[in-house]
This record gives structure tokens, sequence and C-alpha cells, in this order.
């Protein structure tokens, strides 16, 4: 896990490198800023101080008015773009969507994307020193809310000059920060683009993420989430949660169309006894294991919980027609016709909610046969409606700032 | 332009609430948005004419009329329009009692298939009438329900539903000359206003 100190503020990101690869945002680095200020939290508890890792791409304009905001889903972080050096074998995250001439335009907006509290890329999390006790924090880190990073990301903002977001974007549980910006501050964005997630999960989904949770609990070196102090890590446990989690994100059609039954080795030929195994195992085995060997346990147990309690119109009498009445953004919604954890469904209520609030919104409902995952992938209908859509939130900026 | 476009936006009173269903390149919209400063939402499948209302800034939801309008509650718009979509419904007359429930009135445009074109075409050289306004021929055609002015008056009489205005759009010469006396022989569109 990289951790960076609050001391090592790095240079802006705004080295190009697009000749080598084009529409990339080219080598990038984070940046950080440490909050002094206390950060009162949905739970009732107080961070005193915290750090937040960030990345910015393009470039702010004198209005300071082309900001969008990106907000990561459950195991992302702000690394969203480019690449850390010319070596890196992948791009950043959401690299497909950011970038210049990409729908997030770098040549037009001036993207922020964070590590979000909580995190294990650099901000402060279970994995952090707990000041008090000088030990690492695990499973007495607060619990966290959607909300917590809401108000965490306007700080952020507050740091940057940034008063009022051109759009604040996510997909899955980054599309659950973006409503609840909309909500909590409803000055501070012009738009909210809500792709593939939900005003709340269903109990399907919730049991999902319980599963996973069990998963990394019951492995022996969890240590009831103290496996840091004890030079222990539940590796095993967090690589089935990410397995269970892989599984869900892709559809039955996707997983058939890239595994199907094709074998890694083995053979089903008479008196062979050997044990045969599926592409499939392979491949989740892999993706398991590398995730558990760069994500903190704890944080995805927060993260996954933090999901689990959003209820975008709990407080206003699970009526969502009246929790949008406070926002004055404008919203595009974006879900994908093989999505079952995300469904199109949920995107719809969202997009009926907006529509009797009376706020504008417009919803597409992309073909993909990837599943959620769909959000992160080249879809070439996505591409065109996202990029239609930031267009006109470019262009609206710029005839103000004209 | 299409001309029925421009008279439905004289029947929607300023600073109201309007569906379009099939809303196409959101055009309609636009122009209410724009000089009437109704606040509008379309529906639309079709994917590039979605993206033409999101370049507009239009609101448009994707959403497949054949589905119903179960999402919406009583009452919620003013006025709920569908223009030259009602003959590619699989059930238009269900559309219609929708609209007028999701909306206290409704207008509606749709082609007249027995206009004169379309019954010399038929009657004469035996085939589906393939024309201008209606380039398809009839296998590939999303035109599924045609209907003339009087078959759909009679179907507003069946269900007791009220026809506030109707005006009649033809665009050729003799159209033009003699919609007005003889509307389900000349007429090549009909705009419909309706209410309960």
């Amino acid at each position: 896990m990289t951790t960076l100190s609050t001391e090592k503020v790095s240079s802006p990101a705004t080295a190009r490198d697009s000749a080598a690869e084009p529409g990339s945002v080219g080598i990038v680095a984070p940046q950080s800023h440490t909050f002094t200020e206390p950060l009162e939290l949905a739970c009732g508890r107080t961070l005193p101080e915290y750090t937040l890792v960030y990345e910015t791409y393009g470039e702010l304009n004198a209005d300071k008015s082309n900001a969008v905001l990106i907000c990561h889903a459950l195991s992302g972080h702000h690394h969203a773009a480019g690449r850390h050096s010319p070596d890196d074998k992948r791009p950043g995250w959401w690299d497909n969507y950011i970038g210049p001439g990409k729908p997030i335009d770098t040549d037009r907006f001036f993207v922020v994307s964070l590590n979000n509290l909580g995190g294990c890329h650099g901000s402060t999390g279970p994995a952090s020193i707990n000041p008090d006790t000088g030990r690492a924090w695990g499973p007495d880190f607060p619990m966290l809310r959607v909300r917590d990073w809401v108000h965490s990301q306007a700080r952020l903002a507050d740091v940057l000059g940034i008063q009022q977001w051109a759009a604040v974007v996510g997909g899955s549980l980054g599309g659950m920060q973006a409503m609840r910006w909309s909500l909590e501050y409803p000055e501070r964005l012009r738009h909210s683009v809500v792709i593939a997630s939900a005003m709340k999960l269903s109990a399907q989904n919730i049991a999902f993420n319980e599963t996973a949770r069990q998963a990394i609990t019951s492995d022996p070196d969890f240590c009831d989430g103290r496996y840091l102090e004890q030079g222990k890590l539940p590796r095993r446990g967090l690589a089935v949660a990410r397995m269970i989690g892989h599984i869900t994100y892709l559809s039955d059609d996707g997983l058939g169309k890239k595994f199907g039954r094709e074998l890694r080795s083995g053979s089903f030929s008479l008196g062979a006894e050997e044990a045969v195994e599926f592409e499939v195992q392979s491949y989740l085995r892999y993706q398991g294991d590398s995730f558990s060997g760069s994500f903190d346990p704890n944080t995805y147990i927060l993260m996954t919980r933090a999901l689990d309690y959003f209820d975008l119109a709990r407080e206003y009498d699970h009526d969502p027609v009246a929790a949008f009445s406070h926002a004055r953004c404008k919203f595009l919604l974006v879900a994908f016709t093989s999505d079952w954890r995300f469904a199109p469904d949920r995107s719809r209520e969202i997009a009926d909610a907006l529509m009797h609030a009376n706020l504008p919104v417009s919803y597409a409902e992309i073909e993909s046969p990837m599943g959620h995952d769909a959000f992160l992938l080249k879809n070439e209908r996505y591409q065109r409606v996202f990029a239609t859509y930031m267009q006109g939130v470019a262009a609206e900026v710029e005839r103000e700032v004209n | 332009m299409r001309i029925d476009l421009d008279i439905i936006q004289n029947w929607i009173p300023a600073r109201t609430r309007v569906l379009d269903l099939g809303c196409g390149d959101g055009y309609l919209l636009e122009q209410l948005g724009k000089n009437k400063q109704v606040s509008g939402y379309g529906l639309e499948i079709d994917h590039e004419q979605i993206e033409r209302c999101l370049a507009r800034g239009v609101n448009v939801v994707e959403q497949n009329l054949d589905q119903g309008l179960g999402n919406f509650a009583d009452d919620s718009f003013d006025t709920v329009v569908m223009t030259q979509a009602l003959q590619t419904l699989r059930q238009p007359h269900l559309v219609v009692r929708e609209m007028l429930r999701v909306g206290r009135e409704c207008i509606i445009t749709f082609p007249n298939f027995g206009q004169w074109k379309a019954r010399w075409h038929l009657a004469f050289s035996g085939r589906m009438p393939v024309s201008d306004l209606l380039p398809f021929e009839w296998y590939d055609t999303p035109n599924i329900h045609f209907c003339t002015f009087k078959d759909f008056e009679v179907l507003c009489r069946e269900n007791s539903w009220t026809i506030l205005h109707r005006q009649v759009v033809s665009e050729t010469r003799i159209g033009a000359a003699f919609k007005d006396l003889v509307p389900n022989l000349f007429g090549e569109t009909a705009i419909y206003h309706l209410t309960r």
C-alpha cells in the first residue's frame, strides 16, 4: 500500500506527455492536503485532522468555474487518468473517459479526483496512524457515510478555490456522492452526473456486501481488524470478498463471452484424474490475489458499509421527490442494460423522482453485456452520450466567462 | 421545419409543464423552453435523436412508449404531446388514455391514411402507399397502426375524450386549398388537442 506523507506535496499534474499517448493526460503526480479543522461525521464522532490525496488534470480557468469533481466507487482512488510513470502498465481507472478530447475533456475542464476519506491510497483511513494511540486506527476508525465524503470534498474545493463545480461526476458509489452533493450543497454544483447508481441498495445488494465482509472478518488473520498491529493481513478473506464482488459486477453473458467453459489446465478425457481448472477460476483467483495485495481490508469493510447505509431520501421522509426538491443542478443519468447490481430500473427511479421534482434530467440506457463494470469500459454509445452532455456543460461555463 | 410543431406551440400556455412523447431531436421542447419558459421532458428511444436532444440541452429520458407511462403520476403535466408517433405504437388507444391521465390535456399529431394520395395509391396500384411523408415499405415500416382522421374521431367519441381543437395541415397546393373543405381526403397531418 502506498502512503504519502503530508509533507510530500508534489507539483500539480500538468505535465503533458500526450504526444506519446494521444488522448491521455500524460504523466501525473498525486498531491495531498492535510486539513486541521475537525470534521464532524454523520456517526457523531469527529475527525480532528485528516489528509486527502488527489490528482488534478487540465487547467483551472480564471473564474474557477470549469472544475469537475470525480467521485470514485467502492475500490477506487485518486488516480483516475494518465500514468504515474512511463513504465506504468495501466493508466488511471477512468482513463477511458478523462483526457484531452475525451468525454471529460481536460482541454476544457479542470478535473479533480481524490482518494476518499477512509481510503487506503494515501488519504486518512483505517490503515493510517491514530494520533491518540500512535497505532493504526484499524477497526477504531470512525464509520463513514457518503455525506461525510461529500463534506470532506467540499473542504477540498475550498482549498482549491472552487466555489462551484461545473459538474460532480461519479459511477456506482461515486454516483451516490454526486447525488448527495446536489442535496448538501445545492449551490455548489451546476451538474450532477450519476452513472450506474441507485438511491439506495436493494436487499440483494446488501447481502452480497455482507457476504464479502464475512469473508474478510472470518479470515483468521483478520484479528478483529487489528491485523496491522499483529503484523498480519487477511489476504485470503479479502481475495474472496473481491471475487464475490467481481462476479456480481459482471453479467452472466459477459463472463460467458470472456471465458465460456475454457480450461486452463487438466482435461476431461477418460482416465485423466488430475483436477480440471477452468479459465474463469484462474481469472477470479488472479483478480482476488492482486487486489488483496493492494487494498486495506478495513477500508473494504468501511466502504461497503457506506454503500449499504446510503439512502438518499431517508431523512426526507423516504420521499425521493421531497429529497430532490432541495437540488438546484441539472442531472445526467446513465445505466447499462446488463448491470444487475445497479440495474437500469434504479436509474429510472432517480429519473422519475427528478422529473416529479421538476428538475432538469436526461437519462440514457446503454446496451452493454459487461454488467456493472460497463461504466469503466469503452463503449461507443456511452462515450457519445457522456461527451455530448459534457460538451454542453463546458459550453455553458465558457459562455459565462465570455 | 414541421408546420405541426409551430401550431402546437400556440396551444401550449407559457410556464407550464410539458411531456413530449417521442420527442425526436428535441426541437419542440427547445422552442417551448426558449419562447415560453415551458419546463419539459422528452421521452425517446432512438439513440441518435437522444444525442441530438442532449446537444440542444433538452431534457430527454430514454423510455419506450409501448411500456406505458406507469412511472408518471396522474395530472403530473399540464400538457402531454405526441407528434407523429401514434401510428408506431402497439396499442395507440391505451397510450392516449395514459396521456390524458398524466396530463390534463394532450396534443396528438399523426399522418392521415385517408388522404387522397394514399387512397389513390392503394386503389390504383393495389399496393401499400409509399410517399415522402411515409417512405417505408410495408414490411419494415415503424408505422404499424395507421388511421384516418375519421377513425381517430370515432376513437375519441368511444372514449368520451373532448376534442378542444383540430387543425389539418397540408403542404401541397391542392391539399392546402381543399383541406378545410374535405379534411379527411386532403389533409396530410392532423393535430388534435384533447382533454378528458
